[in-house]
């Protein structure tokens, strides 16, 4: 066991000492409110991908026009290991951030663990009031507000245009019509019709939620993923495959879908509204006209994709938490939402920013309101964020032929009642 | 980071056991040597210990903290892995600090539930035959390579000196930066493995993306990291055999394969037996090469057992830290129980260890 117990300290050590480099809040301390001016030092952990972090550096740093006293440190931690790393954090105390940026399913798990601070009452009260109702949902844990939605998303199609028109076709709106379509596409243009991200779970729920199913049903305490409509959702995952329809990898599908879309290699993709700003980086897209959004394609039920987004939280061991909220606050106003959807198309949480001229008119954002608003509400249990481990191996494993449908939503119904105990 | 620290901590281990070994070893060979020269028979008595004491304390004394070192940062904590895989400690259980609030531990002693658990998991047994199998085809793929290149190198020729340099220069890299290299060529749809492939004409291959190739690439990056050492290790052993009996050999008319067979291979029997021992261990909790390069994947069809304790305790929520030690000690079991019957055999054959 020495192995596991030193290399276990170890890789905590060191995933420690590596955010540290960002983080030094040996001064975070203070915070004292002289005269009701707030002051110290507010370390965050933004989760923002590469083509979003300096957007969200820049308005963090602003802070400090509000509060000459209060120094922003921002650290970007990226996304894949930021659950890990805020655990290692919060559970030693030593240089833990003040706030972080918490996807949306992480929330209830952090808050069930004792580590985030509740919202104050009056800004919680705001959040009711202000909120898209089912952001606000997200940051709450046993009837307790315990973060402030910063985004609010969805997954869509991305879809080239200009390649769709080459093949003369026209957007899919059914997993049916997206077979045709790349079909279409391989004939005309060579190129593969979709890229379905193959080493994440979180592209499997569209295909689940278009069969009318879903992962658990927390109401009455079932595991849902191994029913057949979960079954179904495995076996069109796999045919998408291998009819050849989609082009996937087990590794690496971050970069890899993204590079095959930008670069043309296929002309549609599965995606959420962060994935905007970088797509526009991309050669096909110098022309942002060339980017068209679409739903998600329809099982044989529905067309269903998953309500994400990011809140923002303050650490319970946070020795500056006045600061804290305070930045949160500030992080979440109308002003800084407005702005991150005109820069990112990321979508705001409040309700009445959507009635400023900025967000009007971005594009991306006035597709993804509708789609947003139809999207389908995770069960926001602690155990959340812990069911996409087994779900991505089942999943990797029925896309890859590894396994069988039956098997893959056999073994994840096993794996979650391992980790959901006495559920059904 | 992982890498780093997984990678010398099972060094560490590994030259615990070798130490371990060497010691008993020589101890033995010492008795025999006093029997044959029949004297000494006494001196063992609580009297000799007290003598050994008194001419020996500054040895002691030297010796004294570094065994206290070892015991705190090998021997505590693997006393509380023990423990903790005796118990249900998890994330939500075991105390915390939390700024200025202090959440006391309330897991409790289950006895061998947690064994029972992974041991009645047809999981443990899927992990444990792949590691079994990687541990294996990577050892002896790089003992083969190691030994042929030693025996290339062995000899004298032009840019000898550079060649070495090359071949170590694996070993130089940090184990997560060559790991990451690999990734890259890999990639099926923009790595220059399948570049140059397709300059073949040879359609991509799904390397990391298709179970067995990707244990089939997992095992050449964790050769490409090894090949070095073993090379190294088996050149000094070579330099150490006497250039007469070949010499020798020649003269009686022995064939260059029959010189190998019958010098070569005897005269490295010692150093290979360690580092084939060393190697093993090694390979089997090899974390960073799996981990960094595939996590497991696809699916879990790379999973090895350290890798699947690494899982227990991270990466699931709440973190298992009971079941995770289980797997720990149950890793440490496995390696005993291998370290031991390897000594067994060892000295069945009458090798001096």
């Amino acid at each position: 066991m020495r192995r596991g117990i030193a290399a276990t300290a170890l890789v905590a050590t060191l995933a420690l000492a590596a955010t540290a480099c960002g983080g030094d809040d040996k001064d975070a301390a203070g915070g004292t409110q002289a005269g009701g001016e707030l002051s110290g030092t507010v370390t965050w952990w933004d989760t923002s991908n590469d083509a979003e972090k300096a957007s969200f550096q820049k308005i963090a740093e602003a802070f400090t026009a509000k509060h000459p006293k209060v120094t922003v440190k921002y650290v970007n931690v990226p996304y894949g290991d930021a659950q890990n790393k805020v655990k290692n954090a919060f559970s030693s105390g030593s240089d833990a951030p003040d706030v972080i940026r918490a996807d949306v399913g992480w929330v209830a798990d952090f808050a069930s663990l004792g580590y985030l601070d509740e919202v104050p009452a009056e800004t919680a009260k705001k959040v009711d009031a202000e909120f898209l109702s089912q952001a606000a949902a997200s940051g709450k844990y046993e009837g307790k507000t315990y973060a402030v939605p910063q985004v609010i998303d969805t997954l869509g199609l991305f879809y080239n245009k200009k390649m769709l028109a080459d093949a003369g076709v026209q957007p899919p709106t059914t997993l049916e019509e997206l077979k045709t379509a790349a079909a279409a596409i391989k004939d005309k243009t060579g190129k593969a019709g979709l890229y379905l991200r193959g080493d994440d779970s979180y592209w499997f729920l569209p295909l689940i939620y278009g069969e009318g199913g879903d992962l658990v049903d927390a109401k009455n305490k079932t595991v849902t993923v191994d029913n057949p409509a979960g079954v179904k959702a495995f076996k069109t995952a796999r045919d998408l495959v291998t009819s050849g329809a989609a082009i996937t990898n087990a590794t690496d599908g971050w970069n890899n879908m993204q590079t095959a879309f930008k670069t043309g290699q296929a002309a549609m993709m599965i995606n959420g509204p962060w994935a905007v700003a970088d797509s526009y980086a991309g050669d096909q897209f110098k022309d942002k006209a060339n980017l068209g959004i679409a739903a998600v394609p329809a099982g044989s039920v529905k067309a269903g994709a998953p309500q994400g987004g990011h809140d923002l939280a303050v650490y319970a061991g946070s020795k500056n938490t006045a600061a804290a909220h305070a930045f949160v606050e500030y992080m979440t106003s109308q002003e800084v939402q407005v702005q991150s959807a005109k820069d990112l198309s990321l979508l705001p949480t409040r309700t009445a920013a959507y009635d400023q001229p900025d967000v009007k008119g971005s594009e991306m954002v006035q597709f993804f309101k509708p789609a947003v608003d139809k999207a389908v509400e995770r069960a926001w249990i602690p155990e959340n964020g812990s069911l996409f481990e087994p779900l991505k191996v089942e999943y990797t494993k029925a896309i890859t032929g590894a396994s069988s449908p039956e098997d893959a939503a056999k073994s994840a119904g096993v794996e979650f009642r391992k980790i959901l105990k006495g559920w059904k | 980071m992982a890498a780093h620290t997984s990678q010398s901590v099972a060094k560490a281990a590994g030259d615990d056991v070798e130490n371990d070994v060497a010691a008993r070893g020589r101890s033995r060979r010492t008795d025999s040597d006093s029997g044959n020269r029949g004297g000494s028979r006494g001196g063992k008595g609580a009297s000799g210990l007290r003598r050994a004491v008194g001419t020996h304390w500054y040895a002691w004394a030297m010796v004294a903290p570094v065994v206290l070192v070892l015991g705190v940062i090998i021997g505590w904590p693997l006393v509380r892995g023990v423990y903790l895989s005796l118990t249900d400690a998890n994330e939500r259980n075991v105390s915390r600090t939390i700024g200025v609030r202090h959440i006391e531990a309330t897991y409790e002693f289950v006895g061998l539930d947690n064994y029972v658990d992974v041991l009645s998991d047809p999981v443990f047994l899927q992990r444990l035959v792949w590691t079994v199998v990687w541990t294996v085809a990577c050892v002896s793929i790089t003992f083969t390579l190691g030994l042929a290149l030693a025996n290339m190198l062995n000899r004298e020729f032009r840019g000898r000196a550079a060649y070495r340099m090359a071949l170590i220069l694996p070993w130089a890299v940090p184990g997560f930066v060559s790991v990451f290299a690999w990734r890259f060529l890999f990639n099926r749809d923009n790595g220059i493995l399948n570049k140059i492939l397709d300059g073949g004409g040879i359609a991509a291959i799904p390397w990391l993306d298709d179970p067995t190739w990707a244990k089939f690439s997992v095992v050449a990056v964790n050769v490409w990291l090894g090949v070095p050492f073993m090379m190294v290790a088996l050149l000094g052993g070579l330099q150490s055999i006497p250039g007469e009996l070949y010499e020798a050999a020649e003269m009686d008319g022995a064939s260059a394969w029959q010189r190998f067979r019958h010098i070569t291979l005897p005269g490295l029997r010692a150093v290979s037996m360690t580092v084939i021992l060393l190697s093993t261990i090694w390979t089997f909790n090899m974390f960073p090469v799996i981990f960094l390069l595939t996590r497991g994947g696809p699916g879990d069809s790379t999973e090895i057992l350290v890798t699947q304790a690494f899982r227990e305790a991270f990466i699931t929520s709440p973190r298992d830290f009971a079941v995770s030690a289980t797997w720990g000690v149950l890793i440490l079991l496995l390696l005993m129980i291998f370290a031991l019957v390897y000594r067994r055999s060892l000295r069945k054959q009458g090798e001096v260890w």
